[in-house]
C-alpha cells in the first residue's frame, strides 16, 4: 500500500508548473482570443518540446511512455493555468485511445502526435460537440455503436461558441460516404474508456482551476480594504475560502485513485472516475462561486482575470459526463446486491 | 503508487478478524455513559489488552505492536467492521498516550501508560472552563507551586467520561501575573484526590456523558507535571494536533455509517419515489465516507514516509463532522415519522440506533474545536489570509 506520488513525479509536476505559470499567463490567453483558432502554435511546440504531447504514448512510436497516473498531476498544472490548447485531450484521451485500436492507425498517428507534427481528436455522441475539431488532422468520432476515423474532408464542423473564450467547440456532421472503422461491442468498450479518460481528465483540471481561483482570492482580499482592513481579515470572507480549502483538500485523493485505477484498469475504474469527476467538479464550482463573491463587483467584470478560470470550470463540470449521469454510475453501482461497502471495502484486497 | 495490500498487512488484518471474531462480546453492551455500561466497557479494554490489541501503535514494550498507520487503518477497519465496543479510554490511548511518549520522562511513562493500556485508568480531559471554551488562552484554574507540589484551585467543564473517569490532564495557570498562553502547565491529576468534586452534566440524550469537575486545594505533586512549568501551551498544542489530525476519528467509523445508510435506504425504497433528494444523500454519504478514507491512506501513507501534517488537518475534523450530521440526517428522513422515537418505544419498529447517533453527530462540529474555529485556522494558517 503506497498512496503517494514518486519524487520523479512530483519533481515533473513542478517543472511542467513553472513553466505553465510563466508562458501561460493570463495575457497570453486573453491575446489567443483574439486570434482565429485560437491556439498557438508556438506554445504547442514547447509543450512538444517538453515531450508532454507525446508523454503517455510507448517509445517505440515517439512518446516517452508514461501513464495515466504520471500524466494526472500535470493535468491538474494545465488546469491552474486553464491551458487552452488540447494537451490534457491528447495526453489523457486521443493518444491511448489510438494505442488501444492499435494497427496501422496507431502506426501513422501516433508518431506523428509526439512530434507536434499532428493532433487527434476524439469525440462521442455523450459530448454534443467536439472540442478543437478545428485543429484535428484525424477525428475519431463514436455514433451510436459505429466508429468513425475521419479525416477533416470527410466532415463538415459548425463553430460554436462557449463562455470560455478558449474552448473551440464544433458540430461535426459526417460524410454520407464515410464507412465506420468498428462497430458494436468493441464501441462500446472504446467510449467507455474514452469517456472515463475525459472525465479523468476534467477532474485532475477542476482541482487546477479551484486552488487558482482560491490562489487569485486570497490574493485579492489582502490586497483590497474597506472598513480600514483587510477584506480578507473578515471571518465572512475567510470562512467562504476555508470552504473551498475543505472540499479541495478531499478532492485530491479520489482522483490520484482514478488516475491509478485507469492506469492498472481496475475493475472499478468508470465507478473511481466518476466519484473523481463529481467532486473535483464541485470543489471548482464551490470555488468559482465563493471567489467571485469576495471579488465584490471586480469579479464581474472581464478585465479581472477570475472569469478565465471560473468559466473553465462552469465548462468542465457538464462535459465528459453531467452530475447526473456520473451519479447515475455511481448508485446503481452501490444500490446494486454485490456491491461491497463499508470499512475495509475500499482498496481491491481489503476486507 | 501502489494501492494494493501487501502480504503482511493482509496477514495482519486475518490477524485482528479472527481474533476479534472469537472475543467481541455478541451481546451489546451498555452505554459507557452508564456506571455499568462504563465497567463492562473497562473489562473489554482489559480483554483488548490481553490479546496486545488495546493500542496497536505503542511500542511493543509498553503492550502495543509497534504498527504503523497503515496498519491502524486496517486494524480500525475490522474493529469496526465487527462492531466492537466504543472506547472508553480514547482520550487516554490515543491523545495523552501519544503525547506522554513524546514529552514524558521515563519515570511518567512506566507509572501511567500500563495502567492506561489495561483500562484499570481511564482518562478525562480537562481543558475547558466556564470561561474558556473556544479561547482556551482564557484559562483561569491555578496550580500554585509549594516546593514539590501544585496546589489546584478552580474549575473545568464537558470533561468527557469523568463521571466515572480515573484521572484528568489538562492546563492550568501556575503563573498568577501571566496572561493568555503564558504561564500554562500541562498537569495531570486524579480524580480520587482530596478537594475535587464532580458534577455530573447530562448530555442530550439524558445520560451524564461530561461532567464539570471543581478543584479545592487539590494537592498533586509536581511529578505529575508534563513538560516543563509554563510550557503548557505547546505540550497541549501536541495533543490538539494528533486528536485533530488522523487519530480521533477514523474513516472506518463513518464508512459502517455510510454502508448501513445505504442498506436503510434499500429497505425502505419508497422514500426514494416521495423525495429524491434522499438518494441523492445517501450516495452523497457514500461519496463523502470513501474521499475520508482515500484521503486518510494518501496522509498516512505520506507520513509514514517521513511526511509531515500541517495547518491542513484542520479540514479534517470540519469534512468528518459534516459528514456525520448529514448521514444521520439522511437517515432520519428514511425514517419518517419513527425517526423520533427511542428505540424501545413500542411502535419503533426495528428503528435502530440511528437516533442516538443522530444526537451526537450535533456534537461534532463542537468538541474538538468547533468548526469555526478550524475554518479560522484553514484560512489564516493554511491559505495566509491575514488575521
Ligand atoms: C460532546 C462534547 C464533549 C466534550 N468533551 C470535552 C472534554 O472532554 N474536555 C474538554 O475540556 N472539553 C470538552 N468539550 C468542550 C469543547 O471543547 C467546547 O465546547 C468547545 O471548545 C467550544 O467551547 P464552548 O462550548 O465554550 O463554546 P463557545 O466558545 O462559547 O462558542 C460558541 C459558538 O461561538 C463560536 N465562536 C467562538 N469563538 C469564535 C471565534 N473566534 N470565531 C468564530 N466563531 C467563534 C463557536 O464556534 C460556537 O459556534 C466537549 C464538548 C462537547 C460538545
Amino acid at each position: 500500500m503506497d498512496f503517494t506520488f514518486s519524487e520523479d513525479q512530483l519533481l515533473f509536476q513542478q517543472t511542467v508548473r513553472d513553466f505553465l505559470v510563466s508562458e501561460v499567463t493570463p495575457q497570453r490567453i486573453r491575446a489567443s482570443w483574439e486570434t482565429d483558432s485560437g491556439r498557438d502554435p508556438k506554445l504547442w511546440d514547447q509543450l512538444t518540446e517538453m515531450g508532454l504531447v507525446g508523454m503517455t504514448a510507448p517509445e517505440t512510436w515517439g512518446g516517452l511512455g508514461l501513464s495515466e497516473l504520471d500524466f494526472v498531476l500535470l493535468a491538474r498544472e494545465c488546469g491552474y493555468v486553464a491551458l487552452p490548447e488540447p494537451l490534457v485531450h491528447t495526453a489523457l484521451v486521443a493518444v491511448p485511445m489510438l494505442g488501444a485500436l492499435g494497427g496501422e492507425l496507431a502506426q501513422r498517428w501516433l508518431p506523428a502526435i509526439a512530434a507536434g507534427e499532428a493532433t487527434v481528436i476524439v469525440g462521442l455522441e455523450q459530448n454534443l460537440l467536439l472540442e478543437d475539431a478545428h485543429r484535428a488532422d484525424l477525428l475519431l468520432i463514436q455514433r451510436g455503436d459505429a466508429l468513425y476515423a475521419l479525416n477533416p474532408e470527410q466532415c463538415k464542423l459548425r463553430h460554436n461558441e462557449s463562455v470560455d473564450p478558449s474552448r473551440k467547440l464544433y458540430a461535426v456532421e459526417i460524410c454520407d460516404s464515410a464507412e465506420p472503422i468498428s462497430t458494436g461491442a468493441p464501441v462500446q468498450a472504446f467510449t467507455t474508456a474514452a469517456l472515463n479518460r475525459g472525465a479523468l481528465g476534467c477532474a485532475a483540471q477542476a482541482l487546477g482551476l479551484a486552488q487558482r481561483m482560491v490562489d487569485l482570492s486570497v490574493q485579492y482580499t489582502t490586497d483590497r480594504n474597506q472598513f480600514g482592513k483587510p477584506i480578507g481579515s473578515f471571518q465572512a470572507v475567510k470562512h467562504h475560502m476555508a470552504n473551498i480549502a475543505v472540499r479541495l483538500e478531499y478532492a485530491g485523493a479520489p482522483v490520484a485513485r482514478a488516475a491509478y485505477s485507469i492506469a492498472n484498469s481496475e475493475p472499478g475504474a468508470s465507478r473511481h472516475v466518476s466519484h473523481a469527476k463529481l467532486v473535483a467538479c464541485e470543489a471548482a464550482s464551490l470555488a468559482a462561486k465563493n471567489c467571485i463573491q469576495v471579488h465584490g463587483a471586480m469579479g464581474y467584470t472581464w478585465e479581472v482575470d477570475l472569469h478565465i478560470y471560473m468559466k473553465k470550470a462552469w465548462a468542465l463540470n457538464n462535459t465528459w459526463g453531467d452530475a447526473g449521469f456520473h451519479k447515475n454510475r455511481v448508485s446503481s453501482w452501490i444500490f446494486s446486491p454485490d456491491a461491497k461497502l463499508g470499512a475495509g471495502s475500499t482498496f481491491p484486497s481489503g476486507a | 503508487m501502489n494501492l494494493a495490500y501487501t502480504r503482511q498487512q493482509s496477514a495482519f488484518r486475518e490477524e485482528v478478524r479472527s481474533w476479534l471474531a472469537a472475543h467481541v462480546p455478541t451481546e451489546a453492551l451498555q452505554s459507557f455513559d452508564t456506571e455499568a455500561g462504563f465497567t463492562q466497557h473497562r473489562e473489554w479494554e482489559a480483554t483488548l489488552n490481553e490479546g496486545r490489541w488495546g493500542m496497536v501503535t505503542w511500542p511493543e514494550e509498553l503492550g502495543g505492536r509497534s504498527c504503523d498507520l497503515i496498519e491502524w487503518l486496517i486494524f480500525e477497519e475490522e474493529y469496526y467492521r465487527a462492531g466492537a465496543p466504543a472506547r472508553v479510554n480514547q482520550n487516554g490511548i490515543f491523545l495523552l498516550g501519544p503525547t506522554l511518549m513524546e514529552y514524558g520522562s521515563a519515570e511518567q511513562k512506566a507509572r501511567i501508560l500500563p495502567k492506561m493500556a489495561t483500562g484499570e485508568e481511564v482518562w478525562a480531559q480537562g481543558w475547558s472552563e466556564p470561561n474558556a471554551g473556544s479561547d482556551m488562552a482564557a484559562i483561569r484554574a491555578t496550580a500554585r507551586r509549594e516546593g514539590d507540589t501544585y496546589i489546584i484551585d478552580g474549575q473545568k467543564t464537558w470533561s468527557t467520561r469523568a463521571v466515572w473517569a480515573d484521572w484528568t490532564f489538562g492546563m492550568f495557570r501556575t503563573d498568577p501575573d501571566s496572561e493568555r498562553h503564558r504561564g500554562l502547565t500541562f498537569i495531570l491529576v486524579p480524580l480520587n484526590s482530596p478537594g475535587i468534586t464532580i458534577r455530573p452534566i447530562p448530555q442530550l440524550n439524558g445520560l451524564p456523558g461530561f461532567a464539570e469537575i471543581f478543584f479545592d486545594r487539590v494537592e498533586v505533586p509536581v511529578s505529575n507535571r508534563l513538560g516543563d512549568e509554563g510550557a503548557g501551551w505547546s505540550v497541549a498544542m501536541a495533543t490538539a494536533g494528533f486528536e485533530r489530525g488522523l487519530m480521533l476519528r477514523s474513516p472506518a467509523r463513518f464508512q459502517q455509517t455510510a454502508r448501513r445508510l445505504v442498506e436503510l435506504y434499500r429497505a425502505n425504497p419508497e422514500v426514494g419515489d416521495s423525495d429524491p433528494a434522499v438518494k441523492d444523500a445517501v450516495l452523497r454519504a457514500y461519496l463523502d465516507a470513501e474521499s475520508y478514507c482515500l484521503s486518510t491512506y494518501q496522509t498516512a501513507c505520506r507520513l509514514t514516509q517521513g511526511g509531515k501534517i500541517g495547518a491542513e488537518s484542520s479540514t479534517n475534523k470540519i469534512f468528518w463532522s459534516e459528514l456525520d450530521q448529514a448521514m444521520h440526517a439522511t437517515a432520519m428522513s428514511i425514517l419518517g415519522a419513527r425517526a423520533e422515537l427511542l428505540p424501545h418505544a413500542p411502535d419503533a419498529m426495528g428503528v435502530g440506533n440511528w437516533l442516538d447517533g443522530w444526537l451526537f453527530s450535533q456534537s461534532g462540529p463542537i468538541y474538538a474545536g468547533t468548526n469555526e474555529i478550524q475554518r479560522n485556522i484553514i484560512a489564516e494558517r493554511m491559505l495566509g489570509m491575514p488575521r
